[in-house]
């Protein structure tokens, strides 16, 4: 291996890279091109690469409807409500499992754990009594809560392991001082953990931007819904506007994309804090 | 403890003890909370519903017993769906690895500057940056009749006729499959591209001097050494794929008939199309049982590794 250069290698090696590059970047491609062709061009045979009637309208047509604007208000306003609690809660958490030792601390880290093996489905019909009960059906206050149970585990985790990264000195020196553990906490260790609180604030974001399965089963007029299931009611709605789904779809995932793009580093640590021990 | 407890009466001395005792609970309280309040109360829930008849609905449900599981295992579309279920899940992780490797071990290489590397990696990763609903409608336009993929196909002479790939019931889970996969890898990539940056190169190094090749290097010293991230991303992706459903209720919705209907599928029309909350909890209850049985090797296996 080691200063051999063997010819096949490389052939192979570029080989395969150029055909990931078309599995994974080509059907992205086709979704950014199909969004600025008129609708009757989608399925044009042989296919049209670039329309000679190149258009916005698409996107102008999401951009002007209020119902579509609704639904990117909502996406934002909850991913943004979930991402504050889950950063206040899991900060306190964290701070518990990484600065302390007592009885029971164990079995509550397990449980948080395991949450990541529960299926969210198994939980739909005794959150549909309860948000029912609650009085919450159809509310943001219906998603911001069941988003809270899958964000805080990974959250806790992540944070549990920055604040352990962190020297237990920082807080002694304010309790030394006369100061609460609560303000070392929030006046010391948590400027600190910038770093590790944005990862953390990124991923619970992406979370909560992505979820499907209970903004559809816990909302129930338009001015609840998020963006994905916002996406799906374009299908059928009309006869299949194809571009107008396309310009939804690029419009939902740029927040997403963006953050991947400039903060990389943090969001793969979030993803495979799973299935890589540091 | 700072020199100003010295001058403290010995109550505060014992508040100070207590608050120190409690102290740690106090921070833990809002998540104990919610972890109460939004798994366990929920989890409580749905087993008791498995064991009565016409939950929700009635007001007074009446206990059955085990008379639900007994008519859920006689229930023939619940076994389409356990099938369903296994191919794909199945089909998905060993897809989800193979390419895994594949693409890490590529992006691995020592041919292109790390420049291109990185901006490789972001391109590989893309299929991650999509929420379902898009995947869902990307894939939806692709396959369509009169899509990208059948024109290829024809085009290349490998089919005479525009298949229905998400309409016809013997291409359907097949499809949807392949969807999942194409959504799914880059996990699996990432992490392994982790893995194999933690090889110590003297590995690669004395195997060379034993003039071993590189078949014999990636079965006799890649793959063990990935093993621990490989055995932790087989159990978690077996966890996340049983559960998808975002991805299949928006391309097939469960189709053609029960083409590919899986466990989670069938759980949200037993609930929220036919009413049966009794019989759709009955299947969670099941479904939170496998998933259980695979966390359980899950934590083991992380367990061991410390």
């Amino acid at each position: 291996m080691v200063g051999e250069k063997k010819w096949y290698i490389k052939l192979i090696t570029f080989l395969l890279l150029a055909v990931g590059t078309i599995f994974s970047g080509f059907p992205v491609l086709w979704m950014f091109l199909n969004s600025f062709k008129p609708n009757s061009e989608i399925f044009a045979w042989p296919p049209v690469w670039i329309s000679d009637n190149f258009t916005l309208n698409a996107y102008a047509q999401i951009l002007s409807d209020p119902e579509k604007i609704r639904f990117f208000i909502n996406s934002y306003f909850v991913a943004f409500i979930v991402v504050i609690l889950t950063l206040f809660v899991s900060i306190l958490a964290s701070y518990s499992f990484s600065r302390f030792n007592y009885p029971g601390k164990k079995i509550i880290n397990t449980l948080i754990i395991s949450v990541q093996a529960v299926p969210p489905i198994t939980l739909l019909i005794p959150y549909l009594s309860l948000v029912v009960a609650l009085n919450l059906y159809n509310s943001y206050g219906a998603l911001i809560l069941t988003y809270l149970l899958f964000t805080l585990p990974y959250a806790i985790l992540m944070m549990t392991g920055y604040f352990n990264t962190l020297s237990k000195e920082l807080d002694e020196a304010v309790m030394i001082d006369g100061g609460s553990r609560f303000r070392a906490l929030w006046t010391v260790l948590v400027p600190v953990a910038v770093p590790g609180i944005v990862s953390v604030g990124m991923y619970t974001f992406m979370l909560a931007w992505n979820e499907y399965l209970f903004a559809l089963a816990l909302t129930k007029t338009t001015e609840f819904r998020t963006v994905p299931v916002g996406i799906n009611l374009l299908m059928g709605q009309h006869a299949y506007e194809w571009n107008q789904m396309m310009a939804m779809s690029i419009l939902g995932s740029i927040p997403v994309l963006l953050l991947f793009l400039f903060f990389q580093k943090y969001f793969i640590a979030g993803m495979t804090s799973g299935s890589i021990k540091s | 403890m700072t020199y100003q407890n010295v001058n403290r009466g010995r109550s505060k001395k014992r508040s100070g003890y207590l608050k120190k005792k409690t102290e740690p609970y106090l921070y833990l309280l809002p998540t104990v909370i919610l972890m109460v309040v939004l798994l366990v109360v929920p989890i409580y829930m749905v087993i008791q519903y498995s064991f009565f008849d016409n939950v929700i609905i009635n007001d007074n449900p009446v206990f059955v017993g085990f008379q639900n599981f007994q008519e859920l295992l006689t229930n023939e579309s619940f076994w389409v769906a356990v099938k369903n279920t296994l191919i794909f899940v199945g089909g998905s992780v060993i897809a989800h690895m193979i390419i895994g490797i594949t693409f890490a071990m590529v992006l691995n290489t020592k041919y292109i500057g790390p420049k291109l590397k990185a901006m490789f990696r972001v391109i590989f990763s893309l299929p991650w940056m999509f929420t379902a609903a898009v995947i869902a409608v990307l894939w939806k336009m692709l396959l369509n009749p009169n899509g990208f993929i059948n024109f290829l196909l024809v085009e290349l002479n490998l089919s005479s006729t525009n298949l229905e790939w998400l309409a016809s019931r013997d291409l359907a889970l097949f499809s949807v499959t392949m969807i999942n996969i194409w959504a799914g890898y880059p996990l699996f990539m990432i992490s392994i591209l982790a893995g194999l940056q933690g090889i110590q190169s003297q590995l690669y190094e004395s195997s060379a001097i034993d003039g071993a090749n590189h078949i014999k290097n990636f079965f006799y010293i890649t793959l063990p050494q990935l093993k621990p991230i490989l055995i932790s991303l087989i159990l978690l992706d077996f966890v996340w794929t049983i559960q998808q459903f975002a991805l299949i209720w928006m391309t097939t919705g469960g189709g053609p008939i029960d083409a590919t209907e899986i466990l989670s599928t069938f759980i949200y029309k037993q609930g929220f199309s036919e009413y049966q909350y009794a019989m759709a909890s009955t299947s969670a209850v099941i479904l939170l049982i496998i998933c259980t049985i695979v966390a359980i090797f899950y934590v083991r296996h992380q367990r061991g590794q410390e």
